[in-house]
């Protein structure tokens, strides 16, 4: 097992338990302002360290670590590997930003339309 | 093997936040659902891009969050401007209009 693989490995483990995690709190939080921070879990560190995970293997993978991913299904190889890394990158950049950006403008779409924030189990606005 | 872990991890969250856009009960619950949705979406296209040995499938992925970023602002304005012309700036008569004043329902 090469350290490559191991890195890879432990990237895309975070990445999918913050997803999953943050898809959890998405359907159990009480309220929208909660599941908003829930949601922005699994938007910015759930697919950050799932898509940095894919971005060590055009990046850094040896030739053997890819064809052995692949597994003779026509994957090219070094000359596609700066290619793919920059698509990566700019999905990550453009998840980044644009993931704050309609997260921003659905907490004051709310405020503005009268959402009450959920104030506590016992004084606020239940489920 | 990785690979295969993490595609049923985003599967796997991709159902729950389907649960939540169906059950959500307000309109912003389903709106924050769908764009969740979307963002899994794009994971699960980039892993299987990987999964299957073409990576050409990350340019569908980018062109899919590209889409589920336009939509769900489109979809925000939309909640508050009956109309996606218009703008904040925009004459009083026009506002009128919008809001059934008397000048409403004919050709400006």
């Amino acid at each position: 097992m090469s350290p490559v693989m191991v890195l890879v490995g432990v990237l895309l483990g975070f990445g999918s338990l913050f997803l999953v995690t943050g898809a959890v709190g998405l359907l159990r939080f009480p309220d929208v302002y909660t599941r908003l921070h829930a949601a922005g879990v699994g938007d910015t560190l759930g697919a950050g360290l799932i898509l940095a995970g894919l971005l060590v293997i055009p990046t850094f993978g040896d030739h053997g670590w890819v064809v052995e991913l692949a597994a003779g299904h026509g994957w090219h190889g070094a000359e596609h590997g700066v290619v793919t890394s920059f698509k990566l990158v700019s999905i990550l950049f453009f998840m980044w930003v644009s993931g704050t950006t309609a997260c921003h403008a659905l907490a004051k779409s709310a405020h503005l339309a009268g959402v009450v924030p959920w104030r506590g189990v016992d004084g606020g606005t239940e489920e | 093997m990785i690979l295969s872990g993490t595609m049923i991890a985003v599967l796997l969250a991709m159902g729950l936040t389907l649960l939540r856009a169906l059950r959500g009960p307000t309109v912003f619950d389903r709106i924050l659902a769908v764009n969740a949705f979307g963002t899994a979406t794009v994971l699960f296209i980039c892993v299987h891009g990987f999964l299957a040995g073409r990576p050409d499938f990350l340019d569908l992925a980018l062109v899919y969050a590209l889409m589920n970023f336009i939509g769900t602002i489109a979809v925000l304005k939309y909640l508050h401007h009956p109309d996606l012309g218009s703008a904040d700036d925009a004459p009083a008569e026009a506002v009128q209009m919008l809001d059934g004043g008397p000048g409403s329902g004919g050709a400006p």
